[in-house]
């Protein structure tokens, strides 16, 4: 049951219509002042949710598709980390802007000053050289280095999820953090235990 | 539901009122949910009357209050406070209520009585949040007694003209306008003088990031985030670059309550 090329196109763009939908909704809410009342936390939070979300996906393509025997998905991947990005991007934009004005300067102090920060920060950065080298022609130029490079995700979404752990630990709620740590502990895991058990399939590991 | 008040001139505040909607659908009140829009959902489950408080411990006449007593022991005044909440955001309320002073007169405490504790209704029938383990509860919070017989510190039955909305602390709650908004607890079912210092919610649970005293202070930082300014709810969109923040919220007169205290090691 795997679909052919047209079909995966559809797929495609049903997909990026449906991951869309979070920024268009943020939008939305924007035009009409519907953000509540502290707009910037609502964008904050909303945006450093999904980039949760699109990035915990993109880790399990791997995992789902060995399990579930469905090798194709893996067309969907570069898509789901791409919007991982988008909506990391937007949420760093919301902190240069909404919170900082663009003062580089301040913005610095904060990033050094607070773990909860810093953290964020060098997650950020480090999704940079996966989104840059997303394109087809980047994955031909590194060849088998561009496996090594996009290894990458296996230390930012830790340090995600510890950068939404430090931000809710002030609340003292900590349920929804946990959860993503223990999605992402069995995740990676997972790629471990296959490692180990040495049964790679010929397709596997990223 | 009404509450008339007259205005105290002395706290008539020219600043720009916080819009009703947003002080009343903008809540931290964690027995209700720790998003801040679920007490307004959650809190109507809140049952205000019948509602008794009581008033003892290091007291000489322990007193044990209902509503409507608390409403008639003082005249209830309007004023208008600013809050700063420790996350970084302030409005302005008309709050109404009176001095606590007034009810601390009448249990006339003893002289070994140093602090003053407040603690919050514990009944999970009525608050769902109670159910998860965010804070060891009961809610206690606590003030030194010269803290909590300054004019400033409100004992609060109401707000915009009305009896206070369940999400805002109902039936009644203190406000403790110079110091962070947790400091100034809500639903209050028992006011106990002592000797030591209270052992309060948010201190225990972080001690490092919550200080006993908890004043707004710009100079002294949260650790996750600075405190010199702060976003004024529904003022400062997300065009506009946040406030400066003010020593003790700009209730300098309290300043006196700490000389030769250093507010960094205080904080």
């Amino acid at each position: 049951m795997t679909p052919d090329r047209l079909q995966i196109a559809r797929i495609k763009q049903i997909l990026f219509v449906c991951a869309l939908i979070p920024f268009l909704r943020l939008l939305g809410f924007a035009l009409t002042d519907r953000l509540g009342a502290n707009p910037l936390e609502f964008i904050s939070r909303n945006t450093g949710d999904w980039t949760l979300y699109f990035l915990s996906i993109t880790l399990a393509i791997t995992p789902l598709r060995r399990l579930l025997h469905v090798g194709w998905i893996v067309q969907l991947r570069r898509m789901l980390g791409l919007f991982g990005f988008f909506y990391a991007s937007l949420h760093f934009l919301t902190f240069l802007w909404f919170d900082h004005f663009f003062d580089l300067e301040e913005m610095w102090k904060d990033v050094l000053k607070r773990p909860f920060i810093t953290v964020g920060f060098a997650a950020f950065v480090c999704l940079l050289p996966l989104a840059l080298t997303s394109t087809n022609r980047m994955m031909k130029r590194l060849g088998r280095h561009w496996q090594r490079v996009h290894r990458l995700i296996y230390g930012i979404l830790p340090l995600g999820v510890l950068h939404y752990y430090w931000m809710k630990a002030g609340k003292h709620d900590l349920s929804q953090p946990l959860l993503f740590a223990l999605l992402i502990a069995v995740l990676l895991s997972l790629r471990l235990w296959w490692r180990w058990s040495g049964r790679r399939a010929a397709s596997a590991v990223s | 539901q009404k509450l008339a008040a007259a205005m105290n001139p002395a706290y008539a505040l020219m600043e720009k009122k916080t819009a009703y909607k947003d002080a009343t659908t903008y809540n931290n009140f964690y027995e209700f949910g720790t998003d801040k829009a679920d007490p307004a959902q959650t809190a109507g489950s809140l049952k205000t009357r019948p509602w008794t408080i009581t008033i003892d411990g290091e007291v000489k006449k322990p007193l044990t209050l209902d509503l409507d007593a608390l409403l008639k022991l003082a005249p209830l005044e309007e004023r208008i406070y600013r809050l700063r909440c420790v996350e970084g955001w302030s409005m302005v309320i008309p709050w109404i209520g009176y001095s606590l002073s007034a009810l601390l007169k009448k249990i006339e405490p003893t002289g070994s009585a140093r602090y003053v504790e407040f603690t919050t209704l514990d009944d999970k029938k009525q608050m769902p949040g109670l159910h998860s383990p965010v804070l060891d509860w009961p809610y206690v919070e606590g003030l030194r007694l010269d803290e909590a017989n300054h004019p400033l510190t409100l004992l609060t039955l109401g707000m915009y003209g009305e009896v206070l909305p369940n999400q805002n602390g109902a039936p009644v709650r203190i406000t403790v306008p110079w110091k962070y908004g947790f400091k100034s607890a809500k639903s209050i079912v028992r006011i106990r003088l002592t000797r030591d210092q209270p052992r309060t919610a948010w201190n225990n649970a972080a001690p490092h990031e919550y200080g006993f005293y908890s004043n707004v202070n710009p100079q002294v930082d949260h650790p996750r985030w600075s405190q010199a300014s702060e976003r004024r709810i529904g003022e400062d969109g997300l065009f506009t670059r946040k406030r400066k923040t003010l020593m003790f919220n700009g209730y300098s007169e309290v300043a006196s309550l700490y000389s030769g205290m250093d507010l960094k090691k205080f904080f």
